[in-house]
């Protein structure tokens, strides 16, 4: 069973719970954040939305919460945790994931498809894409420009952390492509066990057809194996 | 005692500030203020606490900056300032 957990101001949370029960056929459950319980998941998502309305700096309060207590608690057994979007925030406030997301270069919220490049496939989240490959996935958010000390990057890029970047048609990641000012296009990354993954775009808003492309659902297949 | 304090919470240098950018460059310079070549903006937290002392203020204050990360480490810098007792 893989839980999606719900704090104040989350709102991709049912979405979530939907691309994984309906689309791609994993149990999911919808938990709210003071009544979860670790154990009884193989793996957790954190949405999207906008928890304790972005007070402070996005994900910074839920970070706080006493279900981030277990979250870490999971990540540290290895089990899969996927933080989208808000979610990624509060990953990087909890200090699960290294680095900072700031408000976006230009100011503005961007909601939009855009390209991404998986770059590392040594992930939990990542171990049946294909190295190198672009697909198309939403992003909706003001805060998403990742931000690190350039000895961190360096960190990031030897222990090939970085999963994803924002590119052109061509693949290059390009300034043009880049929709937020992010350091080197960085769309997410991944702590050092692989288990762990924090990405701005929406891979349940990309699973299908209908939404307009399913590149983003072997993301969540990969739960397939933790969840039955 | 009673303390005001302002928790001053601010980008560090190596993150770029597009609104204080955008302040100087579109407003203070197109304006003629010519002189001026750097804004930074920043958000201010006013606090009202209790404390013994205002070295204890401080220090409180310092430990929720830290503890609840009222600064993010990775990309902000803080300071304080008590006002009044």
């Amino acid at each position: 069973m893989i839980a999606v957990i719900r704090f104040p101001g989350s709102n991709c949370d049912l979405d979530a719970v939907h691309a994984l029960g309906e689309v791609v056929g994993v149990p999911v459950e919808l938990v709210w954040h003071e009544n979860f319980k670790p154990s009884r998941y193989g793996g957790v998502i954190l949405p999207g939305g906008f928890s304790y309305g972005d007070h402070l700096r996005g994900g910074v309060i839920a970070a706080f919460s006493p279900a981030m207590e277990g979250v870490k608690e999971m990540a540290e057994q290895g089990k899969p945790v996927l933080g989208i979007c808000n979610g990624f925030q509060t990953l990087l406030e909890a200090e699960l994931l290294p680095g900072a997301l700031l408000k976006n270069e230009d100011l503005y919220f961007k909601c939009k498809w855009v390209n991404l490049k998986v770059e590392s496939t040594e992930s939990f989240f990542t171990k049946r894409m294909k190295a190198g490959s672009v697909f198309r996935i939403p992003i909706a958010h003001g805060e998403g420009r990742y931000f690190i000390s350039d000895d961190g990057y360096r960190e990031l890029e030897k222990n090939k952390q970085i999963v994803f970047r924002y590119v052109d048609d061509s693949g290059r990641p390009a300034e043009q492509s880049n929709p937020n000012g992010s350091f080197y296009n960085i769309a997410g990354i991944r702590n050092k066990g692989g288990n762990v993954l924090g990405m701005m775009p929406h891979p349940e808003r990309a699973s299908e057809a209908i939404l307009g492309g399913e590149g983003g659902k072997p993301i969540l297949e990969a739960f397939k194996s933790q969840g039955l | 005692m009673e303390y005001v304090a302002e928790v001053v919470i601010e980008s560090k240098p190596a993150a770029k500030d597009p609104e204080g950018a955008t302040i100087m460059r579109d407003l203070m310079v197109k304006k003629g203020f010519d002189m001026v070549s750097e804004v930074r903006t920043a958000k201010l937290l006013r606090v009202k606490l209790v404390a013994k002392s205002e070295p204890e203020a401080i220090s409180l204050l310092d430990k929720m900056c830290n503890e609840l990360r009222l600064a993010n480490p990775v990309a902000q810098n803080y300071r304080i300032n008590i006002l009044k007792k």
